[in-house]
């Protein structure tokens, strides 16, 4: 599958294209198949994404995981703070990640 | 047809610039366009004929047209450099410190912006080729 | 040190206000990303792996207590509690928003600090020793030289747009402790036979892609010709360097290709052309600047420390450097707890030490390119109510240049840039190194990681070094011996095939193990090496 992630052109967050919204979490993100480069174009020009780009992500156990590890620790945060993660109470992410 | 923002009060060259090659056959020419690969210094045996250089930035994150202008400028050069091309308000105020004295952007600077930008440095700490007096010139004045 | 006067203020001022409006129009839309990004590289800015990041300058390394406190709670108020204190002697921040970089360039410059080129192509913040000052075998202290330099480079309307990022250190000995020749341009003050003071150049020095050691272009540059001829340097670089292709487009790879000898011819042109110009500043401004460094009133006192306390007396052996003084001591902090984030520091740890400089050394701190802190004038008799003042806040680990003190780059935790994650393997060798008991017996031993080919881990200049590659999609490691960044600068190499996160810690104790096994009288890992050659360790690694 095929999803979006850039970042919040204020706040810097990373973010993921929900089909309708740039949201926190990649549990959200869906999959844009064929419209990525008309999505992202649409949604950078009126600012509400920067620097957006395509994942290629395989859907597991329900939630997309990026193909490559940078996009996964993205969509977490840093493994050596897991405490400033999206999910510090969650010990097994990290076998998400890695 | 792009505004051009010109700080001289002389009347503006109204024929085209020929390019650097051109220029040096071409004797009778007096306005001349530097690409960013050219070397300024081949301009200098005939800067007495030339009233109008053009700097052109292709891409504003080439800086080579800031050394092409004030080389002109240390050689005395007192005829009108005008940059052009992917020219924008926030390298203006630089390129005037370098002895640029025109533009001629492709996109239309905001007059408001270009006021603030000019106007931005209270002062500076190098010398270059406008007459601002370097900061460690104003301390031991 | 350095104190601004109502010039510097008014300069950092404007930037501030510069910046809030690029930021604004920004976000009003009137610039794209593509114009905004070199802007705001130029005040620090960029946008990383999670969110914005901000570097600040810490100019030639040198803070005061009351600098660090305002790092600290910008680390607390913009930040998540914490700072990066990187290769380059400046302190970065993970989590900024756009909205608050104004607000944060404001509380910087009411401490007279800034962003200003901490990335970009244009000339970087200037570093230095971090002993200046204080070491006992400094010919004068750098650091004037280095804050001219600063004022020159600073929005130098010509050089704001160069091929490449652009890097100068200057020192004043003949120990190098700032990887002087590593820079693209290092420049070492000396003295000619005259007794006159000037600055020899190196230049064309770098690490990243292609790692090349800078040449000597000039041996001296009388004092009131140093400006004249940094431009010299960087106008040629300007107007000649690649810009067809990123990775050949520092000066070292100009300086390569039309080789050091035509290189200089042409700065010598440049030279004597601008020599006609009138641009140096009057010599009477490094009178000026000389003013700021004097030394503080030193004061006799013990000479020695009493030893009965076996963890202060190993601390003291490790961490301490000799001082011109000697009743002082420049006294190490170190940023690299075991286990710990190499470089990593606490807005809590930060108050407290901005709070020990104050009490312990004049009010001075440096940062180290290593990562770690210096207190630069402590002394001796304090030392001892200095360290259990660290080692209760966790700062008194006893490692420096030890296998534990190792500089790793933020990596993939952090940097989109990167390949392969940095900080973890630093984690995993210093606990290694700790448990089996060897860092003791390994002594000196400098470690570098870098999470990608970029080198901000200086991996190429490690007598360890670790370069992270990306091996279709999964983390692998190369591993490089025989480095140095030090005044015997050398260009470590790498062993061979690449090795996984486990792999590369085994390989690293492999590497070590050589050593102990050969190593003569008083050799260091790094003479051992050059003694016994690459062989032997690849045959130990890969058999
Ligand atoms: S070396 Fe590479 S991964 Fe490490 S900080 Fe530099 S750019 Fe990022």
């Amino acid at each position: 599958m095929i999803i979006l992630t850039g970042n919040d052109l204020k706040t810097g967050a990373v973010v993921w294209w929900d089909g309708s919204d740039w949201v926190l979490h990649i549990e959200n993100a869906i999959d844009v198949g064929g419209n990525a480069e008309a999505v992202m174009a649409r949604e950078e020009s009126a600012r509400r994404v920067n620097v957006p780009y395509a994942v290629e992500a395989t859907l597991t156990d329900g939630v997309a995981r990026p193909n490559h590890i940078k996009d996964r620790i993205r969509a977490l945060g840093p493994t050596v703070r897991p405490d400033l993660t999206l999910k510090p109470a969650d010990p097994e992410i990290g076998n998400w990640v890695i | 047809m792009v505004d051009i923002l010109r700080f001289r009060d002389d009347e503006a060259v109204d024929h085209a610039a020929v390019t650097v090659d051109s220029f040096v056959e071409q004797t009778n020419a007096n306005a001349v366009r530097i690409e960013p690969s050219d070397d300024a210094r081949d301009l200098i045996p005939h800067l007495a004929q030339i009233h109008l250089v053009e700097v052109n930035f292709p891409v504003f994150g080439d800086g080579r047209g800031y050394s092409a202008a004030r080389i002109l400028r240390e050689a005395g050069y007192t005829g009108e450099i005008r940059a052009v091309g992917d020219v924008l308000v926030d390298q203006i105020g630089n390129m005037k410190r370098c002895g640029f004295d025109a533009f001629e952007p492709d996109a239309p600077l905001d007059p408001a912006d270009v006021k603030a930008a000019l106007n931005r440095w209270p002062e500076v700490y190098q010398e270059s080729a406008d007459s601002r007096t370097p900061i460690w010139n104003l301390r031991h004045e | 040190m350095y104190a601004y006067d109502k010039y510097d203020q008014a300069m950092v001022d404007a930037r501030v206000e510069e910046f809030r409006d690029q930021a604004q129009r920004r976000l009003d839309g009137k610039l794209s990303e593509d114009q905004f990004k070199p802007l705001r590289l130029m005040n620090g800015l960029y946008l990383q792996l999670h969110a914005y990041m901000l570097r600040v300058a810490v100019p030639y390394g040198t803070l005061n207590s009351r600098q660090m406190h305002a790092l600290a709670d910008i680390a607390d108020k913009y930040d998540r509690g914490y700072g990066h204190f990187t290769t380059r002697q400046n302190i970065q921040y993970n989590w900024i928003k756009l909205e608050d970089a104004g607000d944060i360039l404001a509380d910087l410059a009411a401490v007279e600090m800034h962003a200003i080129q901490t990335s970009g192509n244009c000339i970087r913040n200037i570093s230095s020793d971090h002993f200046a000052g204080a070491a006992q075998d400094e010919l004068v202290d750098p650091r004037p030289y280095a804050e001219l330099l600063r004022q020159w480079s600073s929005f130098h309307p010509e050089f704001m747009y160069l091929p490449r990022k652009f890097k100068i250190a200057v020192i004043a000995s003949d120990t190098d402790r700032a990887a002087m020749r590593l820079h693209d341009i290092g420049i070492q003050i000396v003295k000619n036979d005259a007794g006159e003071l000037g600055a020899s150049f190196y230049v064309g020095g770098g690490m990243g892609r292609t790692p090349m050691i800078a040449p000597n272009i000039r041996e001296f540059v009388p004092l009131d010709q140093l400006i004249t001829y940094s431009e010299a340097c960087l106008r040629v670089y300007n107007r000649y360097g690649r810009r067809d292709n990123k990775y050949k487009a520092r000066i070292k790879i100009l300086v390569h290709e039309l080789g050091a000898e035509e290189y200089t011819r042409q700065v010598e042109e440049e030279f004597a052309h601008l020599l006609g110009q009138g641009i140096e500043p009057p010599i009477a401004e490094l009178g000026r600047i000389k003013t700021f460094f004097t030394d503080p009133e030193f004061a006799d006192g013990a000479k020695t420390v009493d030893r009965s306390d076996p963890d202060f007396a190993l601390w003291v052996d490790r961490n301490t450097h000799r001082h011109k003084h000697d009743s002082y001591v420049s006294a190490v902090i170190s940023l690299k707890p075991v286990g710990g984030i190499p470089g990593d520091a606490t807005a809590e740890q930060m108050h407290l030490m901005a709070q020990l400089a104050r009490d312990y050394s004049f009010d001075e701190l440096r940062v180290m390119h290593t990562q770690n802190i210096v207190l630069p004038h402590v002394r001796i008799e304090d030392l001892h109510a200095l360290w259990t003042a660290l080692d209760e806040a966790g700062l008194g680990t006893p490692n420096l240049d030890r296998i534990g003190d190792i500089i790793a780059c933020p990596g993939l935790d952090y940097c989109s840039l990167a390949n392969a994650r940095s900080i973890p393997l630093a984690q995993k060798i210093s606990q290694r190194f700790t448990a089996n008991g060897k860092e003791d017996t390994l002594g000196e031993l400098k470690l570098k990681i870098s999470g990608c080919i970029n080198a901000c881990g200086h991996h190429h200049a490690g007598h360890i070094g670790i370069l992270g590659v990306d091996k279709k999609g999964v983390e692998n490691y190369q591993l490089l011996l025989g480095g140095s960044e030090a005044e015997d600068t050398s260009l470590a190499k790498i062993t061979g095939p690449g090795f996984s996160e486990d792999g590369i810690v085994d390989a690293v104790e492999t590497a070590a193990d050589v050593y102990l096994s050969q190593r003569e009288d008083g050799e260091r890992f790094l003479d051992t090496y050059r003694r016994i050659g690459m062989a032997p360790f690849k045959e130990a690694l890969y058999g």
